[in-house]
Parts: C-alpha cells; sequence; structure tokens
C-alpha cells in the first residue's frame, strides 16, 4: 500500500475542438511525493488537473488513479473514487451559502456515517489542521480573507481524509507572507497525513519549498524531474524559468532554509 | 469498495480496561463505534490500555476516536496508555492530539418572530432605499438624455444601431408570435361570450381594444423587460465585475455617456416599432379566427374596426410605449451599475432588474388607464 504510483497518466490527448492541449503526454505520481506542474500561460496545466480529477473527458489516452481507470470507469464508480481525493480551487470555491464548518461538514454528511457529534469534532480538528482559528468555524466565505478561503478550502479538501490532494495554483492571489506560510501547511499535512499531492503553481518558491518533482508543460507533453535535473534540460523555456532572475531568486531563498529539499 | 467493519472489544482485566481495536478505523468506515467508545464504562478499573495492534488502517477520524478515548478514560481518573500500532499511528494520533482545539459552536437559534421582524425591517429600509437611489437615477439619466439629444454629436451611434438590433429586430419573431397568439385568444373568448348575444360582429371592437390599447405594448414591454432589461442588466454588471467601468472613468469616459444612453435611447426607438408590429400581429391573429369561427370576412373585420375603433386607441398604445422603454432600459442600467464585485451579484441583479422593470410597467399601465378614461379617449 504504501509504495508504487497514485496516478499514471499515459498517452494522454486532449483537445478543444481543433485546438489540441495535449498530445502523447506521460506521466505519473508516486505514493507520499509531491509533484509539481508548471508551464507557461496556455499550456494546460489546470486543464491537466481537471483531466486527472474526472473533471474533463480525455479524447485519447490512459489516467489511472488510485489504480483504476478514470476514463472506462462508470460514472458511480467514478465518484466513489473522487471521495479518495480532495481538491482545492483556485480560491477555495466554498459554498457560499454555507459557513465555514458547514462546508467542511458538507461532505462528511453525503459520504460517511458519522455520528452528528463525531463530525462537529473531526470538523474542528480540519480547521486547526489547515491552521485557522476556531472563530473562522461560524464565518461565511464573504467574512473571511483570501488567505483564510484558501485554508477552508484546504480544510474542507481534507473532510475525508483523502489520500491524494490536488492543489490548483494554492499561492495565487496570497501575500509573499501569507504564501510561505502556506506552503509550510501543505508540507506538514503532507507529512502527518502521509499524502500524495500534485500542485500546479506559478510560483517558483512554493515550487522549491514544496516539490519532490515537477513536471514542465512543453510542446503538449510533460518533462518530470527533480528541479536540479531540470536545470539541466536544455529547452530554451526551462532554462529561462528556472535560471531567470525570479528562479535564481527562489532558489537562493530555498538555499537558506534547509531541510525544505527532497524528503 | 467493500469497507471491513472496524473492530471493538472493550473488557476488564482485572483492574484494566482492555480495549482492543482491529480493522479499519477510517473516515469512510467508522459509524457506531464512537457512541460504543464514548459508553465505556471503566466500572472500577485503574488502569485502561488501548490496543492498536489489530488495526490495518487508520486515518484523523480513526486517530480521533483513539485520543479522545483516552483523554475521557484520563479525566475519569484512570492511567491510561497505548499498546501496538506502528510508529506513522502513533504520529498520526499525536497530530490529531496536538490539534485538539474545539470551536465556538454554532450560535443559538434566535426568536423567530425577532427574526421576522428583522428580516421585514431590513427589507423595508432595503426597499426605500433603493427606491430613493432609483429616483436618483432616473433624474441622472434624464439629465443626461437631455444633454445627448441637445448635442446629438456625443450619441454613440454604432453602440446604438448595435443595441437596437439586439433590443428590436432579434426580438421579431417571438414578439410577433406572442401577439399573433394573444389576439387569437381574445377572439376566441370574445366569440364565445358574444355569441350568445348574436353580437360577435363586435369580436372585431375587443380584439381591436385590447390589442391596441393594452395588450400589444404591455405584453411587447414585459417581453422587451425579460430579454433587453436583463440582458442590460448582465452586461454592465459583468463589466462592473471586471472593473471595466472603472477603466472607463480613469480613461475620462463617462460610464453614463457610454454605455447608459445608447441603451436608454435604443430601447425608446424600438419599443414603439415594435409595439407597431405586435399590434399589427395580434390584429392578424384575432382576425384570422374570426375568419374562422365566425366568418367574418377580412373585409368586414377591417370595416367594423375602423367604424368601430378610434384612432386614439392605436395612439394611446403607441405613446405608452417610449416611457415604458425608458423605465426598462433605466432600472436595467442601474441595476447593472448596482452590482457590487461578485459573479453572485450579477444573477441577484438580473432577476431584480426583471421584476422592478415588469412592476413598474404595470403601475404606470395602470395609471396611464384612469388618466385616459378621466380624458375621456
Amino acid at each position: 500500500m504504501r509504495n508504487g504510483t497514485v496516478i499514471e497518466v499515459t498517452g494522454l490527448r486532449t483537445q478543444f475542438g481543433p485546438q489540441v492541449i495535449h498530445e502523447d503526454l506521460d506521466f505519473s505520481v508516486a505514493r507520499g511525493e509531491v509533484m509539481g506542474v508548471v508551464g507557461g500561460s496556455g499550456t494546460g496545466k489546470s486543464v491537466l488537473l481537471r483531466s486527472v480529477i474526472g473533471l474533463i473527458r480525455p479524447a485519447a489516452g490512459r489516467i489511472v488513479v488510485l489504480g483504476h481507470d478514470m476514463t472506462a470507469l462508470p460514472a458511480d464508480a467514478v465518484r466513489a473514487l473522487q471521495r479518495r481525493w480532495g481538491v482545492l480551487f483556485q480560491d477555495g470555491a466554498l459554498f457560499s451559502s454555507l459557513t465555514v464548518a458547514q462546508n467542511i461538514e458538507a461532505p462528511m454528511k453525503e459520504h460517511t456515517r458519522m455520528s452528528r457529534r463525531l463530525r462537529r469534532d473531526m470538523i474542528d480538528v480540519k480547521i486547526s489542521l489547515a491552521g485557522l482559528p476556531p472563530e473562522a468555524a461560524n464565518k461565511y466565505p464573504s467574512e473571511l480573507s483570501g488567505g483564510m478561503r484558501k485554508r477552508a478550502g484546504l480544510a474542507r479538501a481534507l473532510a475525508l481524509d483523502p489520500e491524494i490532494l490536488f492543489l490548483d495554483e494554492p499561492t495565487a492571489g496570497l501575500d509573499p507572507i501569507g504564501a510561505a506560510k502556506f506552503d509550510q501547511l501543505v508540507r506538514s499535512l503532507q507529512r502527518a497525513l502521509g499524502l500524495s499531492v500534485l500542485v500546479v503553481t506559478h510560483d517558483l518558491d512554493s515550487l522549491h519549498a514544496v516539490c519532490d518533482r515537477v513536471s514542465v508543460l512543453i510542446d503538449k507533453r510533460v518533462k518530470v524531474g527533480t528541479i536540479e535535473s531540470l536545470m539541466r534540460e536544455p529547452d530554451p523555456w526551462i532554462q529561462e524559468y528556472f535560471r531567470g532572475p525570479r528562479g535564481r531568486a527562489a532558489q537562493a531563498a530555498a538555499g537558506h532554509g534547509a531541510g525544505t529539499g527532497n524528503g | 469498495m467493500a469497507a471491513p467493519a472496524p473492530r471493538l472489544d472493550a473488557r476488564l482485566d482485572g483492574a484494566c480496561l482492555v480495549v482492543a481495536l482491529g480493522g479499519r478505523w477510517t473516515t469512510q468506515a467508522i459509524a457506531g463505534e464512537d457512541a460504543a467508545l464514548a459508553a465505556l464504562e471503566p466500572a472500577g478499573a485503574m488502569q485502561a490500555r488501548i490496543e492498536l495492534g489489530e488495526i490495518d488502517e487508520l486515518d484523523t477520524t480513526g486517530a480521533w476516536l483513539v485520543y479522545r478515548t483516552a483523554r475521557e478514560l484520563r479525566r475519569r481518573g484512570l492511567e491510561v496508555d497505548l499498546s501496538g500500532g506502528d510508529q506513522e499511528q502513533r504520529d498520526l494520533i499525536d497530530t490529531v492530539a496536538a490539534h485538539d482545539v474545539p470551536c465556538p459552536g454554532p450560535p443559538p437559534p434566535v426568536n423567530p418572530l425577532v427574526t421576522l421582524l428583522l428580516r421585514l425591517g431590513k427589507a423595508t429600509v432595503e426597499v426605500l432605499a433603493e427606491a430613493r437611489d432609483l429616483v436618483n437615477f432616473l433624474g441622472h439619466t434624464t439629465v443626461v438624455l437631455l444633454r445627448s439629444l441637445a448635442r446629438p454629436r456625443s450619441i454613440r451611434l454604432t453602440s446604438l444601431v448595435s443595441h437596437m438590433e439586439q433590443a428590436g429586430l432579434n426580438a421579431l419573431p417571438i414578439v410577433g408570435l406572442m401577439s399573433f397568439l394573444i389576439g387569437m385568444v381574445l377572439a376566441y373568448q370574445g366569440a364565445d361570450q358574444l355569441a350568445r348575444f348574436g353580437a360577435q360582429i363586435f369580436t372585431v371592437n375587443l380584439v381591436g381594444y385590447g390589442v391596441l390599447r393594452e395588450m400589444g405594448i404591455l405584453l411587447t414591454a414585459i417581453l422587451v423587460a425579460g430579454r433587453s432589461g436583463s440582458a442590460f442588466t448582465a452586461q454592465i454588471g459583468t463589466m462592473k465585475v471586471n472593473e471595466e467601468i472603472d477603466a472607463l472613468r480613469t480613461i475620462g469616459l463617462d460610464p453614463m455617456e457610454v454605455l447608459v444612453i445608447p441603451r436608454v435611447l435604443a430601447l425608446m426607438l424600438t419599443l414603439p416599432l415594435l409595439t407597431f408590429y405586435a399590434d399589427m400581429l395580434g390584429l392578424l391573429g384575432g382576425a384570422v379566427i374570426a375568419l374562422v369561427e365566425l366568418d367574418i370576412s377580412f373585409l368586414q373585420f377591417a370595416r367594423q374596426l375602423s367604424s368601430g375603433v378610434t384612432l386614439w386607441s392605436f395612439w394611446i398604445g403607441i405613446i405608452k410605449a417610449p416611457v415604458f422603454a425608458f423605465i426598462i432600459a433605466m432600472v436595467g442600467c442601474f441595476e447593472g451599475l448596482m452590482v457590487s464585485r461578485s459573479a453572485e451579484s450579477v444573477g441577484r441583479r438580473t432577476t431584480a432588474a426583471v421584476v422592478e422593470a415588469i412592476f413598474l410597467v404595470i403601475v404606470l399601465d395602470a395609471l396611464a388607464s384612469i388618466l385616459f378614461s378621466n380624458l375621456g379617449i
């Protein structure tokens, strides 16, 4: 159970009309690792994430998640599978008519047989795990700051104790201090709960802080490796990305904070 | 996916309460075990041992139950230790223990009578504030509209024509079909009732008065409020969400002049035309039924119409059109500009625009009826 791959994508092709986003794309995520997905604007980072979680149907290829082929599975089996992962969308995607506590309770109520009291207990634990203050429980999403909304979204994503966590641009829109704290939170949760994480991001600091390996989307495919190994790739976009001024600054920052590299 | 239930076995071993756990202690599998663990009775035991050795799978919910059981037993004066279990499971239990931070419960429900009063008061204040803002906007629009008409070069022609096309030309099929059907319905009802008195011919008067004075303009206005008033709110509201309105202001353009005036003018010009078109098709619908049901030929229909229905009836319908158009466009633009910066408020405001526009149109129509009948036309 502990080893092996949780996500295996082979020969993926996604297209919208005549526009091909991914062509013959292969990539995989191992259990317990944090995989970052980067790429220029419009290379289909979010599309890749959405394909893996079953929101977009690929034109060709296989997507195997937790041992099940998503493309061949009937709809109810996909729904059962979806309980085994959590997704954090860009702005949290909290249900605006529910409080934070009710947002976290929603998947528990729907998919578990836990008693009301146990649900309340677990909501409190998840709120604390996501680094939210206890008072946040009764607030509505509109009353929270952007950073708090993301944390609340993370708490909801953790509601069913997922095996895989999907994060779509988790640090976008956060100030640098909030972003660094969120990175630390993701890393510590990943270690404590033994999660596998797929994170789509633009944030170089975030890549250095949380990712074990990185997939770079180039020419409708991915190049996968650790940041060090990717820096040796000759591709001009990768060179520009990791060795440009921002890339170097992020690398220098990561170098100072020892122990945030590969786990 | 078969989920084997978690196993729980509690027994008293001398002065030691042994709680042996096994199987899957996960969020998906746990059900009644929570109550069973909470109901554990120490029954004179001094110590307790929670055995984790048989647990196959443990996640935060399972770890929480182990932790909570230990916490509760400790509170009752027992010495508790955990035995068995691998390092990972123990780490997880420590993690949830570190996050035992109870949140305040949901606020107690307020007296429903108080809630009702509160909501009533709030809604009243909101409606009044909205009415005040709408009157304010009415004045603003009128001033800018008159200024624009005084300087016709400031009117944006492209925008005006485009809105006339969307609100007028594109509405022709639906307005035509609807009016035709309404004319038919009026003729049918009239034929049924009037035939009893042998006064079938007056069906023509009924259709003529009904369509020209009221039905043509009122139904067209309601349809345009639903079609174009809501579109104005959605367009301007989306621009507001995207900060396009702010961008307009920063480059020195007045949103009233760029966005509101073309829409208001376009609707004021097209609604009378649409009304005329609706009147014609309404009469045609009536004439068809008169022919089929009552054997009144088109010629007879026209003759009876010209002798029985005054021209004023036609003008009353047409005169109301620009006024209704002004109200519909103004309310649509007003609600669009009231959108706050969220997608949700675009939807809410669009609904409000349609409801308000239709309400105001009907109120005005009622007032117009009273006015015209007192004037004797």
